[in-house]
């Protein structure tokens, strides 16, 4: 998902090579690594796939996650949804859907997306449920 | 002797400042709670924990929440599960695809108080606070209207209609403001505004 940490960082990549050009016009970014979209998804997935996982870290993650101007991706959810299983919360499981549903907020065809992805078939519940 | 003076103990005890002002601040909430009030008197998080009508919220643990982003609150709802709710959670450890939609909605509320939509749909009581509002503009308003009938008296003479054609008179044979103001819309010869 494209962050706008993401988007800035790539601004500040763009400026930094104009800096030799341009000394009087140089805006002083951070010249540190911008990790990817793809190491900030992996970086997640790996944090939910923890076979050890406990209770604290998953609300820790979770609440962490949603913090994000961003909307998680599919296999980051379905980590998540896999660490509700393993540690037996259908609450959080639920919660957790709602709140990825919540977090697309007018647009609305990010959640039936994500759901597509990933298979809450063998969570055991229809989506529909989630009109609670 | 020593009882009647351990009843006199305890008599003072019972009338000392800071009991009575605990008493007073306990009976203010039980009045405001027992009110319409009752949401805003009592923040969420002790309305949330507030499962077993208790007096006192302890600050000093993690308290439940509801938040749209936080959506795993510290602790569950239900803290003190009875022997159906602990038989469910057992439940809970099997396959998820044995529980019938009431056990699954029974989990999420032992959990969790209010869903998301719950949390995001908001209440009518905007209507209430202006209606309030209106009454009491509308109040306000028949009080000033009595006000300038009864409190104050008549107005200056000068503002009587025939006064006011005087002046005005006065004004235009002055040439008040000849360039762009009042004497200019004035016509002095045909003796009529322009």
């Amino acid at each position: 998902m494209i962050s706008a940490a993401v988007l800035r960082g790539i601004g500040s990549l763009t400026r930094a090579r104009a800096a030799f050009t341009a000394p009087l016009a140089v805006r002083c970014y951070s010249h540190a690594k911008v990790e990817t979209d793809e190491e900030f998804d992996s970086r997640w997935v790996t944090y939910f796939s923890k076979p050890d996982l406990d209770a604290w870290e998953l609300r820790k993650g979770m609440n962490t996650l949603i913090g994000y101007d961003l909307v998680p991706e599919p296999k980051i959810l379905d980590s998540a949804l896999r660490a509700c299983r393993r540690l037996n919360d259908l609450a959080s499981a639920i919660r957790i859907l709602e709140a990825v549903k919540d977090k697309s907020g007018p647009h609305k065809e990010i959640y039936p997306y994500q759901l597509k992805k990933v298979f809450v078939n063998w969570l055991g519940f229809s989506t529909s449920l989630l009109t609670v | 002797m020593t009882k009647d003076r351990a009843r006199r103990q305890l008599l003072i005890d019972n009338l000392r400042p800071s009991y009575l002002k605990m008493l007073a601040s306990r009976a203010l909430v039980r009045g405001l709670q027992s009110g319409f009030w009752r949401r805003v008197s009592t923040s969420s998080a002790a309305w949330a924990a507030h499962t077993h009508d208790v007096d006192v919220v302890d600050c000093s643990v993690p308290q439940y929440n509801n938040r749209l982003d936080t959506p795993l609150p510290d602790v569950p709802f239900v803290r003190n599960l009875s022997a159906e709710q602990k038989k469910l959670k057992e439940k809970e450890k099997g396959s998820w695809t044995q529980l019938t939609k009431e056990e699954k909605l029974a989990l999420y509320r032992l959990t969790h108080e209010l869903s998301f939509a719950e949390m995001r749909q908001g209440s009518k009581e905007w209507m209430t606070v202006l209606g309030g509002v209106f009454i009491f503009l509308g109040f306000t308003g028949l009080l000033v209207l009595w006000q300038r009938i009864y409190v104050y008296g008549d107005v200056p003479a000068t503002l009587s209609p025939e006064s006011v054609a005087q002046q005005t008179q006065r004004m235009i044979d002055m040439r008040v403001n000849p360039v762009h103001g009042f004497a200019n819309k004035w016509d002095y010869e045909k003796k009529q505004w322009k």
